[in-house]
Parts: structure tokens; C-alpha cells; sequence
């Protein structure tokens, strides 16, 4: 009921959209170089795994791809660790403060990356974390530890308040509730959460990009310098690209039935 | 819902007031210091007051006539992309199939492009748009437009709007979407029997539940794009000339380009105000919002 008239059309438009720049980069990816800058081709006609190969055996490009899985893998887990308790006492108690400390949270999710990149460097070089994963784990905390507590607090909210009654009633301790009995009740929650933490640590460039400079270099760090130095390798740039898509379109796949409520930040 | 009063949540709450205060607080201090002052490098620096703050608001000096430029682009780039991706994103909601696999196939795809990293997302439409050897660019310059975003200011506008309406609409639409299946069916039947039309059945049942995901995607989006860096810098690198340099890219050309201090500190702070103003606004309006939903439940 809830269509429009000519809907199938809409969508199938809408869906070539998003589609077809994904498809060119696909399609100039398989592409030699050649046959790039010549011709134009709608599909690879000398199809091609150079780009490819030459990714997964030169370890300045590999790298860049196991730096980035590093720093996100890390922000994730830092995040979902400190958002979770924090995500509870939000949804179930009164606290001083309580307010203003969720829209100073919220408030860090939206500030601009931007304003932070100096003393970000400044500061992670002083304490010795600069060009570490940790670094760029701990930068992109200040956006998605606010986004995974919006998001779990939602999560929380949705279990009834008898269950941690009764629980302590029968004599659970708080941190053995909390294990034994909330987690599991909210794992699509948790596991909504970790999404867009990986998502989100994964996309960003700016903070990461400013805050590594050899050892912990991401890979989107890497493709831009790729541009800009050494002339237009477009083939090899268009194979990175379409290597850091995968990642993302593996991930939507397992959280397909929860990525609306979860961009809702859990609060449809 | 009511809640217990109870302090000690504050150690729950702990964690991540640390976590958050060391990344946000410590370096928003070392911002507030350095724009009080300037600096001739050698780590020698000097007293300067508001002095930063004066230049930046006064249109005729240089730092403020880029800073005011700036902000000026980036708001009429943010209501261009609102007026475009909110209509649209609400009628691809209305789109999505019923049910089937086809809405999986749908929501996947139409996730996709939020999760390319956002350089990755510059560098599909720089490549896409090039007339030599990009399809979007290809066709159109065969087509008789004499299209090229790197020499033309428009086409280099016109570029930026639409990589932003396909990377973010789908954001827009799934949330709406998920606003979209909260309603229960009683009230499309009961919609039925009183014969109210297509349009009325949006206006007085689907538009009003999906008031608060819309909310949330305005909010988003309009944060989004007042802080946007990376696609349009990977795009058109802020050109030709200045025209699609937003207040991020020209924040970062002075803090780490001209590794100006002081003047980057004070935009700095004066950026992250207009954010902060227009987050409570949004916040405000929120939480009012979700108190006054149980009366209306009530109500109907």
C-alpha cells in the first residue's frame, strides 16, 4: 500500500544511477591502459588482471589495504566497548547532566573533521602515537563513539525494563547481567553498531591521511598520492578503487535487514 | 518512559566521556589557544587577541573575504543538495518494493554508495565526467554540451551536486523507508474505507510518520554537507579558481598548507559554532518532538 504509481519505473531509474559511475570504474579497472586513453569502449575488449596483479604483489599497495582493515578493526571495537554501558545508563536512568552530556556526544558526531586535523597531529605526535593505527583508531572515536551510543541506546530502550528486574531479583550481579543477559538480547543492535563504526572509520580520509605519514598509511591515502605524483595510471587507480568497495558491499550483506533502523540511529 | 534517578550511571557513562573528551576536548583547547595568537614559525609565537576573530567577520580583508566566500558556497551548496535529496529520497521510499527478495536486491545496492570511501567516491566521478574518457563526459560533449568540469565553474558545480545526490540520496531513502514500515496496516485499511485519495493518504499518514526519520535525515545531511572535504577536493580541488572551494577545503588549505595557526584556529572555532548552533536547534526540536508523541499516539 505504501507505493506510488510507476514505482517499478522510479526505482529501476534510480538504481541505474547508482549503478553506472560503479560500473565505469569496474569496466576501466579490467581495461589496459591503452586501451583506456584510445578508445572508448563500453566493456573491456582486452580484458585484463595487471592492475590486480600488480596491487596484491607490490607491498606498498597491499599494505595500505591491511592499514586501513587495522585502524578500523580497532575503532570498532574501542567504540562498541565504551558505548555499550554508556548506551544503557542513557536509556535507563536519570542522571545529572544527563541531557547535556547527550547532546555534547551528539554535537562531536557532527563536528567538522576538518577543524580537527591540526591538533589532532599536534597532539598524537606529542604523546608518540602519530603514524600508528592507534592514532587513527583513536581520531575517528570522536565520531563514532557518539554515533554507537545514539544507536544502541536505541537498541536498549527496545527491551523491556522487567527483564533487568527480574534478572536482579533472581540475584544477577550488574556486570553478570549485563554479559549474560543484555548482550545477547541486543546482539543485531550491537552488531548494527559495529557496521556503522566500520563503515564510518572506513570511508573517512582526512583525519587518517593527516595522522600517518609511512608506517600506518591507508589506502586512500595512498590512491590519491598515486594521482598526483606519478602521472595517470588510470587503470591501476580505478583497480584500487573497486578493491575498496568490496569490503563495504560484503558487510551491507550480512546487515541487510537491519540498515534502515540502524541509519535511523535506532529510533524509528 | 519513566526513569530512575540514579547517579552512579555516571560510571557507566564514564568510558566514554573520556574516550570522547580526550579526542574532542584536548585538541579543541589547543584551537582556542592558537587563535588568540600568532605565529612567524620557529615555534615563536605571539600574543594577538581577537585579532583573528575581527579579520575573519570583516569582509575586506583577505582571510575574511575567502572565509565569508566560502561559507557563502557552502550554504547555498548545502539548500541545493537538501532541496534536491529530500524529495527524492522520499519518492525512491515510496518505491521500494513490497516484499520478495527484489527489497534485499534493493536495499543492498542502494546502500552501496554510502560505504565507498568518500576519496574512492571523488575518484568514480572525476573518472566518470572526464570528456576523454569518461561515459558521463563522453556522452554529453557527444551530445553537443560542451561539458568539462575542470575549465567551467558550472559544470564544475553541476558536478559536485550530483556525486552529492548519488552518494547521500540513498541515505535519505532508507530512512524513510524505515519510517515507512513503522505504520501499521490498520491504518492504509482504514484509509481505504474512508476513500481518501493517493495524496491524502501521504499527506495525513505517511508524511506525518515519517516526520522524525526526516528530521534526523535533514539534520544529517545538512551537517554532511557543511563540512563536506574530500569529493570535492579529490573532484575539482576546490576549482576552477575558487568556485567549489567550501569552508573545509579552505580551512585545511590555511591550516595545513600555510600552516597559519592562528588564522586557521580562528575559523576553526567560528565553524564549529555555526555547527554547534545549528545542532541544538535540530536537537531541540527533536526532543520536543519525541515528548509530544505518546499524546498523539494517544490520540489516534
Amino acid at each position: 500500500m505504501h507505493s506510488i504509481p510507476g514505482r517499478r519505473l522510479i526505482m529501476a531509474l534510480f538504481l541505474i544511477f547508482l549503478l553506472l559511475p560503479i560500473y565505469w570504474l569496474v569496466n576501466m579497472s579490467f581495461k589496459t591502459n591503452a586501451e583506456i586513453v584510445s578508445t572508448m569502449t563500453l566493456w573491456p575488449h582486452t580484458p585484463t588482471l595487471q592492475h590486480y596483479r600488480r596491487i596484491f604483489t607490490d607491498e606498498s599497495w597491499y599494505s595500505g589495504y591491511i592499514n586501513s582493515l587495522e585502524y578500523v578493526v580497532i575503532n570498532t571495537v574501542i567504540s562498541i566497548a565504551v558505548a555499550l554501558p554508556a548506551a544503557y545508563a542513557f536509556s535507563r536512568y536519570r542522571f545529572l547532566g544527563d541531557k547535556h552530556l547527550f547532546f555534547w556526544l551528539l554535537s562531536n558526531r557532527m563536528a567538522p573533521a576538518a577543524v580537527y586535523a591540526l591538533p589532532f597531529f599536534n597532539l598524537y605526535s606529542a604523546i608518540g602515537l602519530f603514524d600508528t593505527p592507534w592514532a587513527v583508531a583513536l581520531a575517528h572515536c570522536i565520531f563514532n563513539v557518539p554515533l554507537a551510543v545514539w544507536i544502541l541506546e536505541g537498541f536498549v530502550s527496545g527491551v523491556p525494563r522487567e527483564i533487568d528486574e527480574t534478572a536482579f531479583l533472581d540475584g544477577y550481579s550488574f556486570p553478570r547481567f549485563f554479559i549474560k543477559i543484555l548482550v545477547p538480547l541486543i546482539a543485531s543492535g550491537i552488531g548494527v553498531a559495529a557496521f556503522f563504526c566500520f563503515m564510518f572509520s572506513w570511508v573517512e580520509l582526512l583525519l587518517a591521511r593527516t595522522l600517518t605519514s609511512v608506517q600506518a598509511k591507508p589506502i586512500a591515502a595512498i590512491m590519491t598520492r598515486t594521482v598526483s605524483a606519478a602521472g595517470m595510471d588510470w587503470g591501476l587507480l580505478a583497480a584500487a578503487g573497486v578493491l575498496t568497495i568490496i569490503p563495504g558491499a560484503l558487510v551491507i550483506w550480512f546487515v541487510r535487514n537491519y540498515i534502515a533502523r540502524g541509519f535511523a540511529l535506532g529510533r524509528v | 518512559m519513566d526513569k530512575t534517578i540514579n547517579q552512579k550511571a555516571w560510571f557507566l557513562v564514564l568510558p566514554v566521556f573520556l574516550v570522547v573528551a580526550f579526542s574532542a576536548v584536548l585538541p579543541l583547547m589547543t584551537v582556542v589557544n592558537y587563535s588568540m595568537q600568532d605565529t612567524f614559525g620557529n615555534n615563536q609565537f605571539f600574543w594577538n587577541g581577537v585579532g583573528w576573530f575581527k579579520e575573519l567577520l570583516d569582509p575586506s580583508t583577505d582571510l575574511g573575504g575567502r572565509f565569508l566566500a566560502s561559507l557563502g558556497r557552502n550554504l547555498f551548496f548545502s539548500a541545493v543538495i537538501l532541496a534536491i535529496e529530500v524529495p527524492l529520497g522520499i519518492v525512491v521510499a515510496l518505491s521500494m518494493p513490497r516484499e520478495g527478495w527484489s527489497v534485499a536486491a534493493c536495499l543492498v545496492i542502494l546502500a552501496l554508495p554510502l560505504l565507498i570511501p568518500w576519496n574512492v567516491v571523488g575518484t568514480i566521478w572525476q573518472i566518470f565526467g572526464r570528456p576523454d574518457i569518461g561515459l558521463l563526459g563522453y556522452v554529453l560533449n557527444h551530445l553537443g554540451f560542451n561539458y568539462n568540469y575542470v575549465s567551467n565553474e558550472v559544470d564544475a558545480w553541476v558536478t559536485v551536486i550530483v556525486m552529492d545526490v548519488w552518494h547521500w540520496t540513498s541515505l535519505v531513502a532508507l530512512l524513510c523507508y524505515a519510517g515507512l514500515k513503522s505504520i501499521p496496516d490498520a491504518y492504509y485499511q482504514a484509509a481505504q474505507i474512508d476513500g481518501a485519495s493517493r495524496w491524502a493518504v501521504f499527506k495525513a499518514i505517511q508524511l506525518p510518520k515519517m516526520n522524525r526519520v526526516l528530521l534526523i535525515a535533514v539534520l544529517l545531511r545538512f551537517m554532511d554537507s557543511f563540512m563536506i572535504y574530500t569529493e570535492p577536493f579529490v573532484v575539482t580541488g576546490g576549482g576552477p579558481g575558487n568556485s567549489t572551494t567550501f569552508v573545509s577545503i579552505e580551512l585545511v588549505k590555511i591550516a595545513l598548507g600555510q600552516f597559519d595557526l592562528g588564522k586557521a584556529a580562528a575559523l576553526s572555532l567560528v565553524y564549529n559554532l555555526i555547527i554547534l548552533i545549528v545542532c541544538w536547534v535540530f536537537y531541540t526540536v527533536m526532543t520536543n518532538a519525541g515528548s509530544e508523541r505518546p499524546v498523539k499516539q494517544g490520540a489516534a
